[in-house]
């Protein structure tokens, strides 16, 4: 496994707490979501960035609260034919207006970079190290897309009207 | 014809490296078979019994004549030199070899055809009314929003990764040839007081396993807000329908499970927070798609031209015609189904041969535009009727002249145990014998109206809960036996069909459909009473009676 962020292959700083260890006063942890909801005040409590592993059958709305103290939020595929946190991560963009690095653990494949970036993940935990390896690559793959989602990138609708408006325009 | 512009064209480019790319590291071992499956899914790629099959989208049942060319190269090239017309606006090939595949899809984009999301648990082909922009009395052409649907479905980033697979249909019309009530959504185009074009949306219509008829989840939704109405159905399917459990993964058991009014009320809350959101088309938006389809330019041609009077006295011409050729919104102009339901023959195949041969004529005689309906037949959309006669002994030539649309021998069935790996029994070889049975066309054309629907399992690729006469093998006992329903419909008026009873054996299928027809006969009120109708009036206790009582 490696992490993908910023297009690069970085170096993960959040360490993993498991649910029965203690939580470090400082220093960069990723907790669960049940941990967390015992005591949200966690997040002011620490004096490093905590961030939160966030089951996909769970209402992100929950979260909300919280977000602008959150340093990541990591979402879960399960497996990668688990579609679920596909919504959560639009919802927490786009909704909620969540600016933190929004993260893709579980079973994060190549073939779903493209989807994943649209919907507003910034971070990838990529099972294998050639898919981590090929994420700018792969990314790359697509330069059309035809539905707005909070990534900012022109549909293909709104290109063709820009075109005809400066078409008109010239005539 | 919508025709693609840079942007659509790019887009599949784009789609098709991805695939080669994709069967590369699959050959390579890169990629687990696992993993594999669901990527050569979201790009119509099965496994079969024998082979790779392949599933091509024809969106809303439009082709050109060229498109239509290009599915003849493709089955001639990488296949047996034949394809297989689906209940979806789909076309199979059934012989394809994976490394040649990206092959095969590059050729298809070259002319605009792809075949994104036609399986997998993602938004499926979006069909239609295959008599849309040229039906009598259609509301206006709903091939404007299939296309904005068609766009908005593809390689959506939110949703095509769903608990399943999930199907939309959209007419136009009254009367409803779109099966729209058997979809996960269906959409009824009508204009509302003020005249803006909107919709009635139903939710939750579906057959395979467990039939449901949709229902209306919003009345009206405005043209401007049906794909952020859209999006709020799929964003609460995505997050609370089923994935524990394949059989109930569908929209229509979360929308059974909820009940409508509670499914409604989510749809409707998610709906309120994003209706204003970049998804809003506005006039321009759908002008702008508008702009891209081409329409024919029609003459001004006789509703009664001399070329008809005189075909009028050929019996065999009067019979194609009576049962093919449907009213046009032009009065000199006709449909004209062709239909691939040869007597003997595998309903919905057409050769490589036929397929060139209908690009022909379509060019000659339908300003180079095909049709695809879920009936498995083509058509031929804009046919001058002072061409009919010289159409119809062209068609003849090729086997597409059969005068049985509609008619008995007009079945609908899906491929079966012959070809597909989920199968429990043959459907094919039923067809074939049912027609061989009813091939007097006389008998058949007396008998009027009736259509037998076959599916060789539950996952009901034939429709068989919605045929007048359904058929559905299953397995028993290391036996194919299959259940015999009627009264089924898929039209405006749905329904599903009521079992008859016990299930029967291969070799008895065809003598069961004979004494259920000759049941009909005997018990219709008038020789113009169809089928469904006495059924409908008598219920099915008289035909379970006449089938059983010997048996």
């Amino acid at each position: 496994m490696q992490l993908v962020k910023d297009g690069k292959i970085a170096t993960d700083i959040f360490a993993r707490v498991a649910d029965d260890a203690e939580i470090p006063a400082d220093g960069a942890v990723l907790i669960s979501a049940a941990r967390f909801l015992e005591n949200p005040d966690i997040l002011s409590t620490r004096s490093g960035p905590t961030g939160i592993i966030w089951p996909n059958n769970r209402d992100v709305e929950d979260l909300v609260p919280h977000l602008d103290r959150l340093a990541v939020v990591a979402l879960v595929f399960p497996t990668f034919r688990d579609g679920r946190a596909y919504s959560q991560a639009r919802l927490l963009r786009e909704r909620y207006g969540y600016r933190g690095e929004l993260r893709a653990t579980g079973q994060v494949l190549r073939d779903q970079f493209v989807f994943m970036l649209r919907a507003g993940f910034s971070a990838f935990e990529v099972k294998k190290d050639n898919d981590a390896a090929a994420f700018l690559a792969t990314v790359k793959r697509y330069s059309v897309f035809y539905q707005p989602t909070g990534d900012g990138k022109v549909t293909a609708l709104h290109q063709r009207m820009l075109l005809r408006h400066s078409e008109s325009a010239t005539l | 014809m919508y025709a693609y512009d840079e942007l659509d064209r790019t887009l599949i480019n784009e789609r098709v490296s991805e695939f080669r790319d994709q069967v590369k590291r699959r050959l390579s071992g890169e990629l687990t078979e696992d993993e594999f499956k669901m990527l050569r899914l979201q790009n119509g790629v099965y496994l079969q019994l024998h082979a790779y099959m392949f599933r091509v989208a024809i969106p809303y049942g439009t082709l050109s004549s060229n498109q239509l060319r290009r599915l003849a190269h493709v089955a001639r090239r990488y296949d047996r030199g034949y394809g297989h017309f689906t209940t979806r606006q789909n076309i199979q090939f059934n012989w394809i070899k994976l490394a040649e595949l990206p092959d095969a899809l590059a050729d298809l984009a070259e002319v605009g055809i792809h075949a994104m999301q036609t399986s997998g648990n993602n938004t499926r082909n979006v069909t239609s009314d295959q008599w849309a922009g040229v039906a009598p009395g259609e509301i206006e052409d709903p091939r404007i929003w299939s296309e904005l649907l068609r766009q908005y479905t593809t390689l959506h980033p939110e949703f095509s990764f769903l608990p399943r697979k999930f199907k939309f249909a959209i007419t136009a019309s009254d009367h409803d040839r779109a099966a729209i009530k058997v979809h996960d959504i269906g959409l009824r185009l009508l204009k509302n007081a003020e005249g803006e074009t909107g919709f009635e949306v139903l939710v939750g219509g579906g057959l395979g396993r467990t039939p449901f008829i949709g229902k209306t989840i919003k009345p009206f939704v405005h043209g401007h807000d049906l794909l952020s109405y859209v999006e709020a159905i799929l964003r609460v399917y995505n997050q609370y329908g089923r994935r524990d459990n394949i059989y109930k993964a569908r929209i229509k058991i979360l929308v059974h499970e909820l009940g409508i009014e509670k499914f409604a009320k989510e749809v409707e809350e998610e709906w309120h927070q994003m209706r204003d959101s970049a998804l809003t088309l506005d006039d321009a938006a759908v002008e702008e798609i508008r702009s891209r389809f081409s329409y024919p330019v029609y003459e001004n041609l006789p509703a009664m031209p001399d070329e008809l009077k005189k075909a009028a006295h050929d019996p065999d011409f009067e019979a194609w015609r009576k049962n093919s050729v449907a009213p046009h919104k032009e009065p000199g102009y006709a449909i004209v189904t062709l239909s691939l339901k040869p007597i003997g023959g595998a309903p919905g195949d057409a050769t490589a041969e036929q397929m060139d041969g209908v690009a022909d004529l379509a060019d000659k005689y339908s300003f180079g535009e095909v049709r695809v309906g879920h009936e498995q037949n083509l058509a031929l959309p804009h046919v001058a009727k002072r061409d009919l006669p010289a159409l119809w002994r062209a068609l003849d030539k090729f086997g597409l002249a059969t005068p049985n649309v509609n008619l008995i021998t007009d079945i609908i069935a899906c491929p079966g145990l012959d070809y597909c790996s989920l199968a429990n029994a043959r459907s094919i070889p039923i067809a074939q014998e049912i027609t061989r049975r009813f091939a007097n066309h006389d008998t058949a054309n007396l008998i009027g109206r009736l259509h037998i629907n076959i599916s060789g399992c539950i996952n009901a690729c034939g429709h068989h809960h919605v045929g007048h006469i359904g058929i559905l093998g299953v397995e028993k006992n290391g036996e194919e036996v299959y259940q015999i329903t009627i009264g089924g419909r898929a039209d405006e008026n749905a329904e599903l069909g009521s079992l008859i009873g016990p299930a029967v054996r291969y070799p008895d299928v065809a003598d069961v459909i004979e004494d259920i027809v000759e049941a009909y006969l005997a018990l219709r009120a008038r020789p113009d009473e169809l089928f469904m109708d006495t059924v409908k009036r008598l219920g099915v206790e008289p035909f379970r009676e006449r089938v059983y009582a010997t048996r």
